[in-house]
């Protein structure tokens, strides 16, 4: 074995770049727009538990109400294009309006930290979420807001299916680059240290609550994409997007894939909207599966499905080469 | 100008009282030895110092300034550095990284969040360096959790050193450790430069007390004796101390 | 002057009912240090299921508080078995436990609209209290004022169970110190199955209860659990005063919001819940910090 973790390195890259070429094939050799939208949908939820994935994965965070910061931003879009506003303004309104939330609720759910910190969240989403269903005259309430049209930047429309595709793989690629530099960074290794010694990283100089609070920001920046790209997806907002029940699709995206994986939030967010669509059309209790696979992971493979897969793949490598070794040996004395 | 000033620290919570009224002085390049049985206090006078704890009364200084009620991260910047009794490091990561960790925590890199940690030769560099100090840089891409308990309690010293300090204080450096252990760790503190002055919680008499310079014994969060080595074991309270009255 | 009144026993009334579903949820949390999050699922259930007694499942149409009390003991098994089955596999991961929980909720969630379908059922009063009573020129209905009563009971149930059982004591042993009590020989993973049982067998009652004011449908589970989140945060989690003083404040903060500020009403209902988190996070009347 010449240098296996070169030749690690290298297969990661080549079946990176792999993966990425058969992103961008997928609307050019799909042939059913369903499909292209499923596809769609998978990105913009992989955008959205990336985000979540920076709190729970990296800070060690589990909230429990990003879905509502997702609504958040949504509603601020849905609200400004319903009052008559250009694309471009909407969209930087949203990110302002959503961002200014993040900050409001991190600086209230900071104060605690492990199962306090999943109570706060929880109250904070459900707040949001009851005024998107209560506050009538500007959420609409129950019958939500309705949208009538998609952005064409830079003169491109993206009203098929398609090229709304690609715009959305454009978002979710940059949100995974974004998420890899800030992972290796040293604030991202700052957070990662505060994830598994908060006293220590405090003693070693460490600010932990600022650490902590701009890690929070970059996750509802994330968020918001996510909030905005739903939006333009289904050109409609209603309350059941902030429900406790889309936060918690969230955080099983986030943990069924991979906390703390960068590749597991796209993972786990494709299991559960390929569950709840399609699965769905020949299982009548999606949910249920959901649930159940839920409680799977937690019991049996908590890591989630990337890193259990790499273990795996690991453990089938070693047995792999002790098999051949062994072969080598025995033939050797012959 | 003392290196570290303690007046009248006090701290207890509701009827037990962790400290009394400690009063501590040591001079810059000293090596003072706290000594006292289980529960005399002496790891509550290290959170008192590096601020893990907040004093009901009573005054810290550090060279001349008030740190009292300064966050504990601050007095990490003045120079201030500590192990712990415990070992409480980062399992998943390399050693180098925990190392890397703690040169970091002084840096104000660390709050950048564009380039790439691992890219920073100088923090590398220094990091090996750190590791070559206490005679783990053959091992330093090795996981923490597949270290033995020695090799981690040299990575506690090393992180320690990295982040040069003015004050380093040692929480029981020899706890858990084997003979040989003791005697690298021993002549380690003992290379240790006089421009640090070293403050060390010990039990092992027969290793710590020949690199002491001055001994402050604790009882019940008091004081009860302090001076030289000779002025101390000769003193009949340290004996009543140890074997009850 | 009559509409502030009704508000005001209503508002009692839904107060008594959030205690019957908080009190077993402050308990485990206290106990176990997880908020369960299939409480509201149990609410749900025990009505589902008390309905379906009633329409005489059984070959035979039973009496409501029958149909009450077995339902509830039906949810007080499943509470037990999911406690011995899952939550015990994960011993000491209390994220861990809040997860399955949380995934146990949607397949409940979902079971239930398998089984009762995607429509409300009403649940009737039960016969002898579907009555009013006349005060002055305000009338109340009977059954409100009986869920006033059972509550009391209840609380009053509970009260001396914690303080003059055996039981009562290892489990305030429990919630004030766990590893004391373990060393001092209380079957600890036994009290959490019995205590999580006694939990979701409550909400199941409860939700019986409850049944003729709030009748039973898809979501219900999502409407009462973060009342009881509320409720017990408010209150103190393992505290069965907080729980009943939490209750109380929360029913009155839930019916008059609605009533008078219906756009905000969410927002009044959890604001209380978030200052106190951030404000004292152990409570009202909790002795322990979250």
């Amino acid at each position: 074995m010449s240098n296996p973790v070169a030749a690690a390195v290298s297969v990661k890259r080549v079946a990176g770049a792999l993966a990425v070429l058969a992103l961008i094939a997928v609307p050019y050799t799909v042939k059913e727009v369903y499909y292209v939208n499923i596809a769609s949908q998978i990105l913009l939820y992989a955008v959205f538990a990336l985000g979540l994935n920076v709190l729970v994965g990296y800070a060690g965070l589990v909230s429990l109400g990003h879905a509502g910061l997702f609504g958040v931003a949504a509603y601020a879009l849905a609200y400004m294009l319903a009052a008559g506003a250009g694309h471009a303004i909407a969209i930087v309104t949203a990110l302002v309006v959503s961002l200014a939330a993040t900050a409001g609720f991190a600086a209230l759910s900071l104060r605690a930290t492990g199962i306090s910190f999943i109570m706060i969240t929880l109250a904070l989403g459900e707040i949001l979420w009851g005024l998107a269903y209560r506050w009538i005259s500007i959420t609409n309430g129950d019958n939500g807001i309705s949208v009538t049209s998609r952005p064409a930047p830079f003169g491109l429309p993206l009203d098929s299916a398609r090229s709304f595709y690609v715009a959305t793989l454009i978002v979710y690629l940059i949100a995974l680059a974004a998420s890899a530099i800030f992972v290796r960074s040293p604030l991202g290794a700052a957070l990662a240290g505060t994830r598994d010694q908060p006293r220590r990283m405090n003693a070693l100089g460490y600010h932990v609550w600022m650490i902590r609070f701009w890690a929070f920001m970059f996750s509802g920046l994330l968020t918001s994409l996510a909030g905005i790209l739903f939006v333009y997806y289904t050109q409609f907002i209603s309350p059941q997007a902030l429900a406790l029940t889309a936060s918690a699709e969230g955080l099983l995206m986030v943990i069924s894939g991979g906390a703390g994986t960068l590749l597991g939030p796209a993972i786990g967010a494709a299991l559960v909207v390929i569950v709840k669509n399609v699965v769905s059309a020949y299982v009548e209790r999606w949910n249920f599966m959901l649930g159940a696979i839920f409680v799977a992971i937690v019991v049996f493979m908590p890591e989630g499905l990337v890193p259990g897969a790499v273990r795996l793949t690991r453990a089938a490598w070693r047995a792999a080469t002790r098999q051949k070794s062994a072969a080598a040996a025995a033939g050797g004395k012959q | 100008m003392s290196a570290l000033v303690v007046r009248a620290l006090s701290k207890s919570f509701g009827g037990l009282h962790v400290a009394r009224r400690i009063d501590l002085r040591v001079e810059p390049g000293e090596r003072r030895l706290i000594i006292g049985p289980n529960g005399a206090g002496k790891t509550t006078l290290f959170n008192l110092i590096t601020g893990e704890l907040a004093p009901d009364s009573g005054s810290i200084e550090l060279f001349g300034r008030d740190i009292t009620g300064m966050a504990s991260r601050k007095r990490t910047h003045l120079g201030m550095a500590r192990t712990y009794q415990i070992i409480t490091l980062f399992p998943h990561d390399t050693i180098a990284h925990n190392v890397t960790l703690a040169l970091l925590g002084l840096s104000p890199l660390r709050w950048n969040p564009l380039i790439a940690l691992n890219r920073q030769r100088h923090l590398a560099a220094a990091a090996g360096a750190a590791l070559e100090r206490v005679g783990l840089d053959q091992i330093a891409g090795r996981r923490l959790a597949q270290t033995s308990y020695g090799e981690r309690r040299r990575v506690e010293i090393a992180m320690a050193l990295a982040q040069n300090p003015k004050v380093l204080l040692l929480d029981e450096p020899f706890a858990g450790l084997s003979i040989d252990e003791r005697q690298d760790v021993r002549k380690l503190l003992a290379a240790i430069p006089r421009d640090v002055t070293i403050v060390m919680i010990e039990h092992d008499m027969d290793t710590a007390l020949d690199l002491a310079d001055r001994i402050t014994l604790l009882h019940f969060g008091e004081v009860i004796v302090e001076g030289t080595r000779a002025e101390v074991v000769a003193d009949p309270r340290t004996r009543e101390v140890y074997l009850g009255e | 002057m009559t509409f502030w009144l009704l508000l005001t026993v209503n508002s009692v009334t839904f107060g008594g009912l959030l205690f019957l579903l908080s009190a077993g949820f402050s308990l485990i949390f206290g106990l176990m240090r997880i908020p369960n999050l299939t409480h509201g699922s149990m609410f749900m259930v025990g009505a589902y299921l008390g309905t379906t007694l009633l329409s005489g499942a059984l070959g035979v149409t039973l009496n409501f508080w029958l149909a009450a009390v077995i339902a509830a003991l039906e949810v007080a098994v499943l509470g037990a078995l999911m406690e011995r089955l899952l939550l015990r596999r994960l011993a000491g991961q209390q994220l861990a436990q809040v997860l399955v929980t949380l995934g146990v909720s949607f397949m409940i969630a979902d079971l239930c609209l398998m089984g009762w379908g995607g429509d409300p059922i009403s649940v009737a009063t039960p016969p002898h209290f579907s009555g009013f009573v006349r005060v002055g020129s305000a009338v109340f209905p009977l059954y409100r004022l009986a869920v006033i009563m059972i509550a009391v009971i209840f609380a009053v149930a509970l009260w001396l169970m914690l303080e003059r059982t055996r039981l009562g004591a290892m489990i305030r042993a429990g919630v004030d110190d766990p590893q004391m009590a373990r060393v001092v020989g209380i079957r600890v993973s036994q009290l959490f199955t019995i205590v999580f049982g006694l939990g979701a067998g409550l909400a199941g009652f409860a939700g019986m209860i409850g049944g003729p004011i709030l009748s039973v449908y898809p979501g219900l589970d999502q409407d009462m659990l973060p009342l009881a989140l509320v409720v017990v945060i408010l209150g103190g989690t393992g505290s069965l005063i907080g729980s009943f003083v939490g209750s109380i404040i929360i029913g009155f903060i839930y019916n008059f919001g609605q009533a008078l500020l219906p756009e905000l009403a969410y927002f009044i209902l959890f604001l209380p819940m978030v200052l106190v988190l951030v404000l004292r996070p152990q409570g009202l009347f909790g002795g322990q910090i979250l």
